[in-house]
Protein backbone atom coordinates (compact mmCIF):
# COMPACT_ATOMS: atom_id res chain seq x y z
CA UNK A 1 0.00 0.00 0.00
CA UNK A 2 1.63 3.54 -0.52
CA UNK A 3 2.08 6.14 1.47
CA UNK A 4 -1.20 8.63 2.50
CA UNK A 5 -0.15 12.13 1.17
CA UNK A 6 -0.49 15.19 3.35
CA UNK A 7 -0.83 18.57 2.00
CA UNK A 8 -0.20 21.56 4.54
CA UNK A 9 -0.87 25.26 4.39
CA UNK A 10 -0.81 28.59 6.29
CA UNK A 11 -3.63 31.25 5.90
CA UNK A 12 -4.59 33.66 7.65
CA UNK A 13 -1.92 32.32 10.04
CA UNK A 14 1.56 32.73 11.71
CA UNK A 15 2.61 29.72 10.69
CA UNK A 16 3.11 29.07 14.33
CA UNK A 17 0.74 26.15 13.86
CA UNK A 18 3.80 24.62 11.03
CA UNK A 19 6.08 25.11 13.70
CA UNK A 20 4.22 23.22 16.54
CA UNK A 21 3.94 20.72 13.71
CA UNK A 22 7.80 20.67 13.82
CA UNK A 23 7.91 20.21 17.40
CA UNK A 24 7.27 16.86 17.13
CA UNK A 25 10.89 17.00 17.36
CA UNK A 26 12.62 13.06 16.29
CA UNK A 27 9.03 11.58 15.79
CA UNK A 28 9.27 13.43 12.45
CA UNK A 29 11.77 10.82 11.01
CA UNK A 30 8.60 8.21 11.90
CA UNK A 31 6.04 10.67 10.20
CA UNK A 32 8.22 10.52 6.92
CA UNK A 33 7.86 6.91 6.83
CA UNK A 34 4.38 7.30 8.03
CA UNK A 35 3.43 9.57 5.05
CA UNK A 36 4.31 11.72 1.56
CA UNK A 37 4.04 15.13 1.38
CA UNK A 38 2.88 16.98 -1.29
CA UNK A 39 1.77 20.85 -1.64
CA UNK A 40 3.51 22.19 1.54
CA UNK A 41 5.32 25.32 2.64
CA UNK A 42 7.79 22.24 4.35
CA UNK A 43 8.93 20.87 1.29
CA UNK A 44 7.73 23.82 -1.07
CA UNK A 45 5.55 22.46 -3.52
CA UNK A 46 3.61 25.26 -5.14
CA UNK A 47 1.04 23.55 -6.72
CA UNK A 48 -1.16 20.40 -6.09
CA UNK A 49 0.81 17.65 -8.40
CA UNK A 50 -1.85 14.54 -7.27
CA UNK A 51 -4.59 13.52 -4.78
CA UNK A 52 -4.28 14.18 -1.53
CA UNK A 53 -5.72 12.11 1.58
CA UNK A 54 -5.14 14.89 4.59
CA UNK A 55 -5.06 18.29 4.32
CA UNK A 56 -3.65 19.71 7.32
CA UNK A 57 -5.48 23.88 7.25
CA UNK A 58 -3.49 26.27 9.65
CA UNK A 59 -5.23 29.96 9.35
CA UNK A 60 -8.64 31.05 8.53
CA UNK A 61 -9.76 33.23 5.60
CA UNK A 62 -9.10 37.23 5.38
CA UNK A 63 -8.68 37.27 1.94
CA UNK A 64 -9.94 36.24 -1.80
CA UNK A 65 -6.38 34.37 -2.37
CA UNK A 66 -7.29 32.46 1.61
CA UNK A 67 -10.82 31.49 -0.08
CA UNK A 68 -9.22 30.29 -3.42
CA UNK A 69 -6.00 27.99 -1.71
CA UNK A 70 -8.99 26.57 1.04
CA UNK A 71 -11.13 25.49 -1.93
CA UNK A 72 -8.35 23.88 -3.63
CA UNK A 73 -7.49 22.15 -0.53
CA UNK A 74 -10.78 20.72 -0.81
CA UNK A 75 -11.10 19.64 -3.93
CA UNK A 76 -7.57 18.11 -3.74
CA UNK A 77 -7.49 16.59 -0.54
CA UNK A 78 -9.82 13.69 0.88
CA UNK A 79 -9.46 14.77 4.49
CA UNK A 80 -9.40 18.65 5.60
CA UNK A 81 -8.49 19.15 9.13
CA UNK A 82 -8.11 22.45 10.32
CA UNK A 83 -5.18 23.19 12.98
CA UNK A 84 -5.38 25.97 14.99
CA UNK A 85 -7.20 28.89 16.69
CA UNK A 86 -7.11 30.82 13.22
CA UNK A 87 -8.55 28.08 11.20
CA UNK A 88 -11.64 27.65 14.06
CA UNK A 89 -12.70 30.67 14.74
CA UNK A 90 -10.60 33.34 12.76
CA UNK A 91 -8.33 33.73 15.80
CA UNK A 92 -6.15 37.08 16.33
CA UNK A 93 -7.26 38.30 12.57
CA UNK A 94 -10.59 37.94 13.29
CA UNK A 95 -10.34 40.84 16.15
CA UNK A 96 -11.08 42.81 13.09
CA UNK A 97 -14.55 41.36 12.81
CA UNK A 98 -16.91 42.50 15.61
CA UNK A 99 -16.02 46.68 15.83
CA UNK A 100 -14.84 48.43 12.66
CA UNK A 101 -15.88 47.73 9.26
CA UNK A 102 -12.84 46.98 6.67
CA UNK A 103 -13.20 50.44 5.80
CA UNK A 104 -12.25 52.10 8.80
CA UNK A 105 -9.41 48.87 9.53
CA UNK A 106 -7.35 50.15 6.07
CA UNK A 107 -7.75 53.48 6.58
CA UNK A 108 -6.11 53.08 10.14
CA UNK A 109 -3.17 50.92 8.57
CA UNK A 110 -2.33 53.06 5.65
CA UNK A 111 -3.51 56.41 6.07
CA UNK A 112 -4.36 57.74 9.88
CA UNK A 113 -1.90 55.28 12.21
CA UNK A 114 0.57 57.65 13.75
CA UNK A 115 3.23 54.97 12.24
CA UNK A 116 2.17 56.16 8.86
CA UNK A 117 5.45 57.92 7.69
CA UNK A 118 5.68 58.05 3.77
CA UNK A 119 1.72 57.66 2.39
CA UNK A 120 1.15 61.10 1.17
CA UNK A 121 -0.87 60.58 -1.41
CA UNK A 122 -3.12 58.32 1.09
CA UNK A 123 -2.85 55.26 -1.41
CA UNK A 124 -4.15 52.09 0.60
CA UNK A 125 -3.05 49.51 -1.56
CA UNK A 126 -5.14 48.46 -4.58
CA UNK A 127 -3.12 46.54 -6.97
CA UNK A 128 -5.25 44.20 -9.11
CA UNK A 129 -2.54 41.85 -8.57
CA UNK A 130 -3.36 41.93 -4.66
CA UNK A 131 -5.70 39.35 -3.44
CA UNK A 132 -9.19 41.07 -2.03
CA UNK A 133 -9.65 41.50 1.82
CA UNK A 134 -12.88 40.10 2.93
CA UNK A 135 -15.51 41.79 4.62
CA UNK A 136 -14.03 40.27 7.82
CA UNK A 137 -11.85 37.14 8.62
CA UNK A 138 -13.64 33.61 8.03
CA UNK A 139 -13.30 30.09 9.77
CA UNK A 140 -12.25 27.35 7.34
CA UNK A 141 -15.29 25.71 8.26
CA UNK A 142 -17.71 28.75 7.11
CA UNK A 143 -16.44 28.39 3.58
CA UNK A 144 -15.79 24.99 2.56
CA UNK A 145 -16.60 21.35 4.64
CA UNK A 146 -13.99 20.29 7.48
CA UNK A 147 -13.88 17.29 8.52
CA UNK A 148 -11.44 17.62 11.76
CA UNK A 149 -10.48 20.38 13.99
CA UNK A 150 -7.60 20.72 16.56
CA UNK A 151 -7.66 23.43 18.77
CA UNK A 152 -4.80 25.41 20.11
CA UNK A 153 -2.70 28.68 19.52
CA UNK A 154 -0.30 26.52 18.75
CA UNK A 155 -2.07 23.06 18.97
CA UNK A 156 0.24 20.97 21.05
CA UNK A 157 2.68 18.95 18.72
CA UNK A 158 1.35 15.79 20.44
CA UNK A 159 -1.87 16.76 19.42
CA UNK A 160 -1.39 16.78 16.48
CA UNK A 161 0.56 14.14 16.42
CA UNK A 162 -2.02 11.74 17.47
CA UNK A 163 -4.25 13.07 15.04
CA UNK A 164 -2.00 12.83 12.20
CA UNK A 165 -1.34 8.99 13.78
CA UNK A 166 -5.08 7.94 13.99
CA UNK A 167 -6.19 9.07 10.89
CA UNK A 168 -2.94 7.38 8.84
CA UNK A 169 -3.76 4.01 11.19
CA UNK A 170 -7.23 3.91 11.85
CA UNK A 171 -7.43 3.78 14.90
CA UNK A 172 -9.14 5.97 17.75
CA UNK A 173 -7.69 9.14 18.53
CA UNK A 174 -5.84 9.28 22.04
CA UNK A 175 -6.80 12.66 23.58
CA UNK A 176 -5.70 13.09 26.60
CA UNK A 177 -7.22 16.18 28.83
CA UNK A 178 -3.55 18.39 28.53
CA UNK A 179 -3.26 18.20 24.56
CA UNK A 180 -6.84 20.15 24.46
CA UNK A 181 -6.07 23.78 25.21
CA UNK A 182 -7.20 27.14 23.05
CA UNK A 183 -3.85 29.27 23.83
CA UNK B 1 -34.50 18.99 62.13
CA UNK B 2 -34.40 15.51 60.78
CA UNK B 3 -32.11 14.44 57.79
CA UNK B 4 -33.46 13.68 54.79
CA UNK B 5 -32.31 10.58 52.31
CA UNK B 6 -31.48 11.67 48.95
CA UNK B 7 -29.97 9.52 45.28
CA UNK B 8 -27.99 10.76 43.55
CA UNK B 9 -26.90 8.39 40.49
CA UNK B 10 -28.11 5.66 41.89
CA UNK B 11 -26.65 5.83 45.46
CA UNK B 12 -28.81 6.86 48.83
CA UNK B 13 -27.00 10.03 50.88
CA UNK B 14 -28.55 11.64 53.96
CA UNK B 15 -28.38 15.53 54.17
CA UNK B 16 -29.88 18.16 55.70
CA UNK B 17 -33.43 19.15 54.30
CA UNK B 18 -33.50 22.34 52.61
CA UNK B 19 -29.61 22.63 51.50
CA UNK B 20 -29.34 22.98 47.66
CA UNK B 21 -28.73 19.82 45.68
CA UNK B 22 -25.63 21.66 44.38
CA UNK B 23 -23.69 21.66 48.00
CA UNK B 24 -25.04 18.29 48.88
CA UNK B 25 -23.39 16.87 45.55
CA UNK B 26 -20.36 18.58 45.90
CA UNK B 27 -19.86 17.24 49.72
CA UNK B 28 -20.20 13.94 48.47
CA UNK B 29 -18.11 13.80 45.78
CA UNK B 30 -19.89 14.72 43.08
CA UNK B 31 -18.90 17.32 40.94
CA UNK B 32 -21.73 19.41 38.78
CA UNK B 33 -20.62 21.87 36.90
CA UNK B 34 -21.68 25.87 37.38
CA UNK B 35 -20.78 29.27 35.85
CA UNK B 36 -23.19 31.84 37.35
CA UNK B 37 -23.24 29.89 40.74
CA UNK B 38 -20.70 31.57 43.18
CA UNK B 39 -20.06 30.71 46.49
CA UNK B 40 -21.41 32.34 48.57
CA UNK B 41 -23.89 34.18 47.05
CA UNK B 42 -27.29 34.15 46.37
CA UNK B 43 -27.70 31.40 43.64
CA UNK B 44 -29.85 32.37 40.32
CA UNK B 45 -29.84 29.31 37.84
CA UNK B 46 -29.71 31.81 34.97
CA UNK B 47 -26.54 30.01 33.15
CA UNK B 48 -28.27 26.34 33.02
CA UNK B 49 -24.95 24.37 32.93
CA UNK B 50 -25.72 22.72 36.60
CA UNK B 51 -28.91 21.00 34.97
CA UNK B 52 -29.52 17.93 36.71
CA UNK B 53 -32.70 15.28 35.87
CA UNK B 54 -34.87 15.35 39.51
CA UNK B 55 -37.37 13.61 39.42
CA UNK B 56 -37.21 12.87 36.16
CA UNK B 57 -37.65 16.92 34.87
CA UNK B 58 -34.30 18.90 33.79
CA UNK B 59 -33.62 21.59 37.02
CA UNK B 60 -30.86 23.78 37.84
CA UNK B 61 -29.55 22.13 41.17
CA UNK B 62 -28.25 25.27 42.35
CA UNK B 63 -31.44 26.70 42.91
CA UNK B 64 -33.39 23.64 44.30
CA UNK B 65 -33.49 22.43 47.90
CA UNK B 66 -33.37 18.79 48.33
CA UNK B 67 -36.42 16.99 49.82
CA UNK B 68 -36.77 13.35 50.89
CA UNK B 69 -36.84 10.45 48.43
CA UNK B 70 -35.68 13.11 45.85
CA UNK B 71 -34.00 11.21 43.12
CA UNK B 72 -31.76 13.05 41.06
CA UNK B 73 -29.18 12.07 38.13
CA UNK B 74 -26.54 14.19 37.13
CA UNK B 75 -24.23 13.07 34.33
CA UNK B 76 -26.60 11.23 31.68
CA UNK B 77 -25.53 11.17 28.23
CA UNK B 78 -28.05 13.57 28.10
CA UNK B 79 -27.16 15.90 30.52
CA UNK B 80 -23.59 15.96 29.52
CA UNK B 81 -24.44 17.02 26.01
CA UNK B 82 -26.89 19.99 26.93
CA UNK B 83 -24.21 21.02 28.85
CA UNK B 84 -21.55 20.80 25.90
CA UNK B 85 -24.00 22.52 23.79
CA UNK B 86 -24.63 25.40 26.41
CA UNK B 87 -20.56 25.77 26.25
CA UNK B 88 -20.39 25.96 22.86
CA UNK B 89 -23.37 28.52 22.39
CA UNK B 90 -21.61 31.05 25.07
CA UNK B 91 -18.13 30.52 22.69
CA UNK B 92 -20.21 31.27 19.61
CA UNK B 93 -22.15 33.99 21.20
CA UNK B 94 -19.09 36.34 22.29
CA UNK B 95 -15.49 37.24 21.41
CA UNK B 96 -13.75 34.92 23.17
CA UNK B 97 -9.84 34.92 21.63
CA UNK B 98 -8.74 32.57 24.16
CA UNK B 99 -5.04 33.30 23.04
CA UNK B 100 -4.96 36.85 23.64
CA UNK B 101 -6.80 36.56 27.21
CA UNK B 102 -5.37 37.37 30.25
CA UNK B 103 -7.42 34.58 31.83
CA UNK B 104 -6.69 31.83 29.82
CA UNK B 105 -6.08 28.74 31.99
CA UNK B 106 -8.09 29.89 34.69
CA UNK B 107 -10.87 30.70 32.97
CA UNK B 108 -13.92 28.37 34.07
CA UNK B 109 -15.98 28.58 30.62
CA UNK B 110 -12.22 27.42 28.81
CA UNK B 111 -11.97 24.79 31.66
CA UNK B 112 -15.29 23.83 30.63
CA UNK B 113 -14.69 23.47 26.99
CA UNK B 114 -11.51 21.57 27.76
CA UNK B 115 -13.77 19.08 30.27
CA UNK B 116 -16.30 18.48 27.43
CA UNK B 117 -13.49 18.21 24.81
CA UNK B 118 -15.02 21.21 22.55
CA UNK B 119 -12.80 21.40 19.23
CA UNK B 120 -15.24 23.78 17.85
CA UNK B 121 -18.86 25.12 18.86
CA UNK B 122 -21.02 24.02 16.46
CA UNK B 123 -22.60 27.23 15.76
CA UNK B 124 -21.75 30.16 13.71
CA UNK B 125 -19.89 32.63 15.37
CA UNK B 126 -21.71 35.69 16.02
CA UNK B 127 -18.55 38.46 16.37
CA UNK B 128 -21.29 41.04 18.20
CA UNK B 129 -19.59 44.55 18.35
CA UNK B 130 -18.56 45.10 22.30
CA UNK B 131 -16.66 47.67 23.75
CA UNK B 132 -13.61 47.67 26.16
CA UNK B 133 -14.00 49.82 29.40
CA UNK B 134 -10.63 50.75 30.54
CA UNK B 135 -11.70 54.59 32.51
CA UNK B 136 -10.70 52.80 35.96
CA UNK B 137 -7.44 53.14 36.88
CA UNK B 138 -7.49 49.45 38.65
CA UNK B 139 -9.43 47.19 36.77
CA UNK B 140 -10.63 46.96 32.81
CA UNK B 141 -14.14 45.16 31.96
CA UNK B 142 -13.91 43.47 28.61
CA UNK B 143 -17.35 42.61 27.40
CA UNK B 144 -16.18 40.81 24.93
CA UNK B 145 -15.51 38.04 26.98
CA UNK B 146 -18.52 38.24 29.34
CA UNK B 147 -20.86 35.83 29.74
CA UNK B 148 -23.40 38.12 31.61
CA UNK B 149 -23.51 35.11 34.72
CA UNK B 150 -24.25 38.73 37.02
CA UNK B 151 -21.95 37.18 39.34
CA UNK B 152 -20.04 40.44 39.82
CA UNK B 153 -23.32 41.91 40.31
CA UNK B 154 -24.77 39.79 42.84
CA UNK B 155 -21.66 39.77 44.82
CA UNK B 156 -22.01 42.33 47.12
CA UNK B 157 -18.82 42.99 48.69
CA UNK B 158 -20.22 43.89 52.02
CA UNK B 159 -23.94 44.05 53.70
CA UNK B 160 -24.13 47.89 53.52
CA UNK B 161 -22.56 48.54 50.58
CA UNK B 162 -24.13 48.56 47.20
CA UNK B 163 -22.80 46.72 44.18
CA UNK B 164 -19.95 47.74 41.87
CA UNK B 165 -21.58 46.66 38.76
CA UNK B 166 -24.79 46.63 37.78
CA UNK B 167 -26.90 45.97 34.33
CA UNK B 168 -27.51 47.94 31.35
CA UNK B 169 -29.67 48.06 28.73
CA UNK B 170 -31.81 44.94 27.76
CA UNK B 171 -31.92 41.91 25.48
CA UNK B 172 -29.04 41.39 23.68
CA UNK B 173 -27.50 44.68 24.65
CA UNK B 174 -27.50 44.08 27.73
CA UNK B 175 -23.74 44.55 29.47
CA UNK B 176 -22.33 44.33 32.77
CA UNK B 177 -21.62 48.63 34.10
CA UNK B 178 -18.74 49.47 36.08
CA UNK B 179 -20.24 52.18 38.93
CA UNK B 180 -17.00 54.33 38.45
CA UNK B 181 -17.26 56.92 41.02
CA UNK B 182 -17.99 54.11 43.74
CA UNK B 183 -14.72 52.37 42.31
CA UNK B 184 -12.57 55.29 41.92
CA UNK B 185 -9.98 55.04 44.57
CA UNK B 186 -10.23 50.89 43.91
CA UNK B 187 -6.83 49.03 45.63
CA UNK B 188 -4.87 45.86 44.31
CA UNK B 189 -6.99 44.27 46.92
CA UNK B 190 -10.43 44.88 45.78
CA UNK B 191 -9.23 45.31 42.26
CA UNK B 192 -8.45 41.38 43.05
CA UNK B 193 -11.78 40.51 44.73
CA UNK B 194 -13.64 42.25 41.82
CA UNK B 195 -11.48 39.93 39.39
CA UNK B 196 -11.82 37.01 41.19
CA UNK B 197 -15.88 37.27 40.63
CA UNK B 198 -15.79 37.03 37.36
CA UNK B 199 -15.10 33.25 36.45
CA UNK B 200 -14.13 34.80 32.37
CA UNK B 201 -11.34 37.72 31.73
CA UNK B 202 -14.03 39.87 31.59
CA UNK B 203 -12.64 41.81 34.53
CA UNK B 204 -9.11 42.00 34.67
CA UNK B 205 -6.76 43.82 36.49
CA UNK B 206 -4.64 46.56 35.01
CA UNK B 207 -0.49 46.07 34.99
CA UNK B 208 -0.83 42.35 36.23
CA UNK B 209 -1.64 39.58 33.83
CA UNK B 210 0.00 36.17 32.19
CA UNK B 211 1.88 36.23 35.48
CA UNK B 212 1.94 32.40 36.17
CA UNK B 213 3.36 30.34 33.10
CA UNK B 214 1.51 27.99 30.38
CA UNK B 215 1.60 24.52 32.28
CA UNK B 216 1.43 25.99 35.82
CA UNK B 217 -2.42 27.68 35.51
CA UNK B 218 -5.28 26.46 37.50
CA UNK B 219 -6.86 24.23 34.65
CA UNK B 220 -3.35 23.40 32.62
CA UNK B 221 -3.49 19.75 34.02
CA UNK B 222 -6.48 19.38 35.95
CA UNK B 223 -9.76 19.66 34.48
CA UNK B 224 -12.28 21.81 36.54
CA UNK B 225 -13.85 19.92 39.35
CA UNK B 226 -11.31 17.09 39.48
CA UNK B 227 -10.68 18.82 43.08
CA UNK B 228 -14.19 17.85 43.73
CA UNK B 229 -14.33 14.77 42.74
CA UNK B 230 -10.82 13.50 43.88
CA UNK B 231 -12.11 14.53 47.24
CA UNK B 232 -13.57 11.18 47.92
CA UNK B 233 -15.89 11.89 51.07
CA UNK B 234 -18.63 10.41 51.61
CA UNK B 235 -21.85 11.43 54.12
Amino acid sequence: MSKPIVATTSLAGCFGCHMSLLDIDERILDLIELVEFNKSPIDDIKTFTKQCDIGIIEGGCCNSENVHVLKEFRKNCKILVSVGECAIMGGLPAMRNNNAPISECLEEAYLNCVSVQANDEKIIPNDEELPMILDRVYPCHEIVKIDYFLPGCAPRADLIWNALVALVTGNEMDLPYEVIKFD
Amino acid sequence: MSKILININGKDYSAEPGKMVLDIAKEVGIYIPTLCHYEGIKPQGSCRICTCKIDGRNMTVCTTPATHRMVIETNTEELEKIRATIVELLFAEGNHFCPACERSGNCELQALAYRYKMMVPQFPYIFPAKDIDAKNPKIMIDHNRCILCKRCIRRKQEPENPSWFVFKDRGNKVQINLDHELTADFDDELAQKAMDTCPVGAIIRKEKGFDVPIGSRKYDKNPIGSDIENQGVTL
